[in-house]
């Protein structure tokens, strides 16, 4: 009679050890800490510093890593009036950020240009970036800003993050196993 | 000596130099050419203590000749007197002498007036753009400028594209009703005032 031996079964990790999808593990580690590069260029700034304040606490959500270097950052907060004079500016910061990135668009003037039809506003950030979350608001409450937050959290669960992270190594599978 | 006696000495003074004096609800206007305007301000500054230049703006009369006007808030912090310089300045002209040199806060000043209505500065030492950016081709605040703005493309330093005045979720309804009434907000464009 062959024994039955699991493989590395130790009763002191018993608990600890759980199965899943490697998307799955990616997901919940990259949603639960997202640091924000806060872009803010007007009065939703001020939002944005309460909703990282006691308050508010944007830490119970994972994101309350504001990093001034975008090159630490995953996710773009664009809070405020996006000028042309700005414009390309943001888009270099976001060029600097490492994959993968989101870009949040905070407020009327950055999802839109807002109240500020003018020659010297971009009419929305979406022009440049490609925004993953728009949140509407003439400053959005700081409540907003957390629920644009876990509407950006369950968008980066359906994710196909291997996938996507190593594409060449996924296209040469695809091509053994066809 | 009070603000008045120093406002009606200054008129006696300057007479010929003043083209036209206006006084309204307690403000004093006076009108001038632009080739006067640097011998009036230092007569202001040192002899009559107008030590505060408080802003300098320009109007653009679209259609009057002459065209631009640009206006001189003066202000004494010895006697407490405002006075108010105008002067006209024709397109073709363009350019008035800088006043830079008598009060420092004008070099901004002038630089914004150049920025957004184009018109120039004999003498400023450092005539340029201060809001948009060196190379934006067009004067936003000229009145044949419209108002959603032009195309331009600069590259690497920034473009523009004009906006549209229509639709969006802030909508401007022309009408005759109260500036409340007009002012852009939320609103299908379609809901009449």
């Amino acid at each position: 009679m062959r024994e039955v031996r699991p493989a590395a079964y130790d009763s002191k990790i018993e608990g600890n050890v759980i199965f899943t999808r490697l998307d799955a593990a990616m997901n919940w580690m990259r949603k639960n800490s997202l640091w924000p590069m806060p872009m803010g260029l007007a009065c939703c700034a001020i939002e944005l510093m309460a909703t990282a304040s006691a308050r508010f606490d944007i830490s119970r959500f994972g994101a309350e890593v504001m990093r001034f270097s975008p090159r630490q950052c995953d996710v773009m907060i664009v809070a405020g009036t996006v000028t042309y004079k700005m414009a390309l500016a943001v888009k270099r910061i976001y060029e600097q950020m490492p994959e993968p990135k989101w870009v949040i668009a905070m407020g009327a003037c950055a999802s839109s240009g807002g109240m500020y039809r003018s020659y010297a506003v971009l009419q929305g950030i979406d022009q440049l970036l490609p925004v993953d979350v728009y949140i509407s608001g003439c400053p959005p409450r700081p409540e907003a800003l957390l629920e644009g937050l876990m509407k950006l959290q369950s968008k980066i669960t359906g994710e196909s993050s291997f996938r996507e992270q190593k594409r060449e190594l996924m296209q040469k599978l695809d091509g053994v196993m066809a | 000596m009070t603000g008045a006696d120093l406002l009606g000495s200054l008129g006696q003074l300057l007479g010929g130099k003043i083209q036209d004096r206006t006084e309204f609800r307690g403000e004093t206007t006076f009108r001038l050419l632009p080739a006067d305007l640097r011998e009036v301000a230092l007569f202001c500054r040192d002899e009559l203590s107008f030590d505060y230049l408080i802003d300098i703006s320009s109007v653009d009369n679209f259609g009057d000749e002459p065209r631009f006007e640009i206006v001189y808030e003066l202000y004494s912090m010895k006697l407490s007197v405002h006075l108010r310089l105008k002067l006209r300045v024709s397109e073709d002209e363009g350019e008035v002498p800088t006043v830079s040199d008598i009060w420092p806060t004008a070099d901004w000043h002038e630089r914004e007036i150049y920025d957004m209505m184009g018109l120039r500065f004999a003498g400023h030492p450092d005539l340029r753009r201060i809001l948009m950016w060196e190379g934006y081709p067009f004067f936003p605040l000229r009145k044949e400028f419209p108002l959603e703005g032009l195309p331009s493309d600069m590259p690497d330093v920034a473009f523009t594209s004009a906006a549209p005045l229509e639709g969006g979720p802030f909508v401007t309804a022309p009408s005759t009703a109260t500036t409340k009434d007009r002012e852009p907000r939320a609103r299908r464009p379609t809901d009449a005032l």
